[in-house]
């Protein structure tokens, strides 16, 4: 990885962008004007009520959707003078996702859903890093598994250890314990935050859950798909 | 690189996982439903012609009236081919006092080449097959033959300068002949007998042949390789010439195995569609997710075509296997039925089924994989984003195409490849507008019902265009089928009518009016029906209109032939049930007005004359002049006596008039015939037994092919309607399981699960028999030639099998989605 990102330097910024969707009622707009910039290292909770734009955010600063204006730097690459295969690259190089509702391969087992990323950028043994990773996440007695055969809190423990495999410069999480009880839910975070410190990977965490973003050093706040507070964590 | 051992390694595991069977079950079924049909209408297909060049006793003769030279011989050896040699001449043979001409057909060691030679130790006796000729210095005679010189098995008789022992009656050569041409009785004797008998010298009448046989490929070599370098002497005949009602069933039999086979190949295109749709669908979320993983459109779609080529070998390979294995057990259960000696099976069919399943994939897998690579990435936050559907001109023109290819190997014929391809067009079009119009009216029938009645139409309702296709694959399927049966039917019925167990299977032919009493009063004393004598007179056509036939023009070079040739002509007061007027009037029974005559349509046609023309004959040097009364449709397939020109009673009297007539004769009665022809010698009387069965031969063997034909394709069908209730069964799961929790009980989710099939099956129904209907009457008159009448059961029983067929379906696809827990199915999703 780019050590001198890692120094403070911009890994991630939104220029003031926007989302604006067709709707029956006419445009409506999710995003207005956001701004912000996130250092290497940094982890930043994104926090508003529902509808607020938040998972659009997310969906733009990881190049899975463009903004209708303004634009999106990512690792410094400029996210809208890329096409879709482009971002795909940027995306296989730095960044990883957890999601709340897992999506892992339910035709691939623990260990090949960990490899996969891996695979797709090219690593040089998938298998072994992903192994070493799996011990990490504390599911080497289960790597044969298949998704169906895992528990939520498993499930989204190879989802951590596939989004940390290719140690990317920014980890997206979107309510990355959504749909795990709260005792799991806290196993779990605290799993991600250990392995985000180990990796001194960005941290981008989407989620309604105010004690959890608190734990982060930085939080965004959104409604009705403006940013109205940018403030360090229990500030 | 990268893309292809990712694609490789995870093919593995997508097939361990179970989730690409649907759609490897799909290509397999449309490879195994390919090579069987390939593999049999190949070995039938064979068989068939191989019948039909029994007729010639070879796969090919040279005929000539000079011995044909060795060198042709030797050429065909060199192409791995066998001959025999054959010389064939009349001659009068004595036997003792009496004397009769007969056609003497002197024959090699191997003689013949294809069909085989029966014989009976004694007069109209019980045949038996041989595998031989005469040997030296033996002769096997007709039964007429023997007859007429009052001499029987072990007797000898003069041939030129030979003495030769008749040592069998002869009953059955495959080359007879069916017409009159070959009037005389024949003797089969060893060719090596003949430089003896003397016979043979300056100017005598002999036709030489050169019989040859051997594998297809190697005939046909061996025929274009000589073929220029033939002298004009030399004519040679194959089996397209060597008989036309061999041929004609061969080649409708052939024509329907074709027909089969492309629709089998339509019903699992149909399947592979579908299944494709499927897997596509259930592989766009994990698209989704290695594209925000970083997999750029190149790598997912290269992951797709790897996958797909994986796929179709995989399928080719277990399609080739199941179809081969098919065949295998097919040709085992009916050897008893098919010639045992059925040639082996080539292997073409894999290839060509291989061939097939890419083209299949190609068509009409490839739109729905290459959609994939269009999956928003996004799709991983927002379930419901969808890639852009695939162009429709793409998926139309991709499948129109493959559908083109498939069939135009199959028919080969690019008329037929136009109307089948219309046909289809339309009524997937037609099914399709009818399918939405069905939807849109669900609304109305709605409420007031109960709640399962609602539920079920609400389904068709909502899945809208998903319900219009699901109308349009089974309408298709079922059109299918329905064509099928009903060609199938048809056919077999044509084939059966012309060809029933009361054909007459003996000819009597010069029979002299004064013997009709007697030869009538035998047939009585025996207990047998007096049979019906029909007169027949020898004429010569003089002028048309005036103008001599000679020196006239015609429409076709057989009209030119009929008009010029010795004619027979007969005369009726009563039209033959066997013929039918097709244009002008039949005479009244009584007419006593100047001579008519009925002409026969295709001589009509290819002579290109008409009612009210004036047709001149010299009969005994007399001219009788005719005018044209009818034109008449004759069932020559009857084996009845018929003729091109029937004239009005009257016309021909005092003419030198003999009678011929048909009778059927059970094997116990031929008796009878022995003491008719010793009474009456100069009566010729043609055992047709032999022909009869060949021709029976291949029309069973057609049928038989057709039938087991019809089960591949019916397989198809049901694999179609299958896959498309398995299409939506994620969703009706689902759906289920909402129900079932909210407190339905299954018997209500299950009314309404059938009333939504019911409903897509009524509509299939009603849409397949029309266009079945449709695609019938063209295929009956332009393919098969027969005349197609409408059959109001194909409503009732499309209707039907489209309801049953579907609930069927659904019921069985159903029956898992309504029984899962729905704890699990909620969970899940």
């Amino acid at each position: 990885m780019n050590n001198d990102l890692r120094n403070g330097a911009t890994v991630l910024a939104a220029l003031g962008i926007s989302k604006e969707v067709s709707s029956p009622e006419g445009p409506l707009t999710i995003l207005s004007d956001v701004t912000f910039s996130i250092q290497s290292g940094e982890s930043v909770a994104v926090v508003g009520p529902s509808g607020a734009g938040k998972s659009t955010l997310l969906a733009l600063l990881a190049g899975l959707d463009l903004p209708t204006s303004g634009h999106v730097e990512l690792n410094g690459h400029n996210l809208g003078k890329l096409d879709e295969d482009g971002r795909a690259r940027v995306r296989a190089e730095s960044v990883g996702f957890v999601f709340q509702s897992f999506h892992l391969v339910p035709s691939l087992n623990a260990l090949e859903n960990i490899m996969l990323p891996l695979e797709l950028a090219g690593a040089g043994d998938p298998r072994a890093a992903s192994l070493a990773i799996i011990e990490q996440v504390g599911l080497s007695e289960r790597f044969k598994h298949y998704p169906a055969q895992l528990s939520g809190g498993e499930k989204q423990r190879v989802a951590i250890a596939r989004a940390f495999a290719l140690e990317p410069a920014v980890l997206f999480a979107d309510e990355p314990t959504g749909n795990l009880d709260s005792r799991t839910g806290s196993n779990i975070m605290k799993l991600m935050f250990e392995l985000n410190q180990e990796s001194s990977t960005t941290l981008v965490l989407v989620t309604h859950d105010l004690s959890l973003a608190e734990r982060c050093d930085r939080v965004l706040t959104l409604e009705g798909g403006r940013l109205v507070s940018d403030s360090k964590a229990g500030s | 690189m990268k893309a292809i051992t990712f694609a490789l390694r995870s093919f593995g595991r997508e097939i361990r996982s179970g989730e690409v069977i649907v759609l490897l079950a799909a290509v397999a079924l449309a490879v195994g439903v390919l090579t069987a049909v390939g593999f049999l209408t190949d070995r039938i297909g064979k068989a068939v012609a191989r019948q039909a060049n029994e007729v010639l006793a070879a796969d090919l003769r040279l005929r000539s009236q000079e011995p044909v030279p060795e060198s042709w011989q030797d050429a065909a050896a060199q192409y791995n081919l066998q001959t025999a040699r054959t010389q064939t001449f009349p001659s009068v043979v004595f036997a003792g006092e009496l004397s009769a001409l007969a056609t003497i057909k002197a024959v090699s060691d191997a003689y013949p080449l294809r069909g085989a030679v029966r014989v009976s130790d004694t007069l109209f006796g019980e045949q038996r097959t041989v595998d031989n000729v005469p040997p030296r210095g033996e002769v096997w005679a007709d039964g007429a033959f023997l007859a007429r010189v009052n001499a029987d098995v072990g007797d000898t008789v003069q041939l030129g300068e030979s003495e030769l022992r008749v040592s069998a009656v002869l009953t059955y050569r495959p080359d007879q002949s069916v017409g009159f041409a070959s009037l005389a009785p024949s003797l089969l004797v060893n060719i090596a007998d003949i430089p003896a008998t003397k016979l043979i010298g300056d100017g005598s009448r002999v036709q030489y042949a050169l019989l040859v046989a051997g594998r297809d490929d190697d005939v046909d070599e061996f025929y274009a390789a000589v073929e220029d370098d033939l002298p004009d002497a030399i004519r040679v005949s194959d089996r397209e010439d060597g008989s036309e009602r061999a041929y004609r069933a061969a080649d409708r039999a052939q024509r329907f195995l074709s027909l089969t086979a492309v629709i089998s190949v339509l019903l699992s295109a149909v399947a592979v569609a579908m299944s494709a749709r499927r897997f596509a669908h259930r592989r766009m979320d994990t698209v989704a997710l290695m594209k925000s993983l970083g997999a750029t459109q190149g790598f997912v779609i290269t992951v797709a075509i790897v996958q797909l080529v994986l796929l179709g070998a995989l399928g080719v390979l277990i399609g080739s296997a199941v179809g081969y294995a098919a065949e295998e057990t097919l040709a085992w259960v009916l050897a008893d039925i098919i010639a045992a000696d059925l040639p082996p099976v080539g292997l073409m069919p894999v290839v060509l089924a291989s061939g097939s399943a890419l083209v299949l994939l190609v068509g009409f897998a490839l739109p729905s994989l290459l959609q994939l690579r269009n999956t928003p990435p996004l799709r991983i936050l927002r379930h419901d984003m969808m890639p852009p559907a695939p162009s429709r001109l793409l998926v139309a023109g991709l499948s129109v195409l493959a559908v083109a290819a498939l069939l135009y190997r199959a028919v080969s014929d690019p008329w037929m490849l136009v109307i089948l391809l219309a046909g289809i067009v339309v009524i997937a079009a037609a099914l399709y507008v009818v399918g939405r119009l069905l939807v849109a009216s669900m609304g109305r029938f709605r409420s007031g019902v109960g709640v399962a009645w609602r539920y079920g139409l609400a389904n068709v309702a909502r899945r809208g265009r998903a319900s219009a296709i699901q109308v349009v694959a089974f309408g298709l399927g079922l059109t299918m089928l329905l064509l099928l049966t009903i060609v199938r039917t048809d056919l077999l019925q044509g084939w059966s009518k012309t060809l029933d167990e009361d054909a007459p299977n003996h000819f009597m032919i010069n029979i002299q009016p004064h013997e009709l009493d007697s030869v009538g009063g035998i047939f009585e004393a025996a207990g047998i029906e007096r049979p019906e004598f029909v007169p027949m007179v020898r004429a010569r056509m003089s002028t048309i209109n005036g103008e001599d036939v000679k020196t006239r023009s015609y429409p076709d070079p057989g009209g030119e032939w009929m008009a010029n040739r010795e004619a027979n002509l007969s005369f009726a007061a009563n039209l033959s049930s066997t013929n039918e007027v097709i244009d002008g009037e039949w005479w009244p029974p009584d007419y006593d007005g100047p001579p008519l005559v009925s002409v026969e349509e295709e001589a009509a046609l290819e002579t290109g004359i008409g009612i009210g023309d004036k047709l001149v004959f010299k009969v005994a040097g007399q001219d009788i002049e005719l005018t044209i009364a009818s034109i008449r449709r004759v069932n020559w397939d009857s084996f009845q006596p018929n003729f091109f020109m029937v004239l009005s009673p009257g016309a021909l009297d005092n003419m030198p008039t003999t009678y011929i007539s048909a009778l059927k004769l059970p094997q116990e009665q031929k008796s009878v015939l022995v003491s008719l022809v010793r009474k009456h010698p100069s009566i010729s009387v043609i055992d047709i037994d032999a022909i009869l069965q060949q021709v029976r031969g291949i029309i069973d063997k057609a049928s038989l092919a057709v039938q087991a034909v019809f089960v591949f394709t019916l397989a198809a069908g049901i694999a179609v309607l299958f896959a498309a209730v398995q299409a939506t069964i994620d969703e009706r799961r689902f759906e289920s399981a909402m129900l079932r929790a909210l407190g339905a009980p299954r018997r209500t989710v299950f009314a309404g699960v059938m009333t939504e099939f019911g409903a897509l099956g009524l509509a299939a129904g009603v849409l397949a028999s029309a266009g079945a209907s449709i695609l019938a009457a063209i295929v009956a008159v332009q393919l098969f030639e027969l005349p197609y009448s409408f059959n109001p059961w194909l409503w009732v029983s499309g209707i039907a099998a489209g309801v049953v067929l579907v609930c069927a379906s659904g019921f069985v696809a159903a029956r898992g989605a309504v029984n899962s827990p729905p704890v699990d199915v909620l969970r899940a999703a």
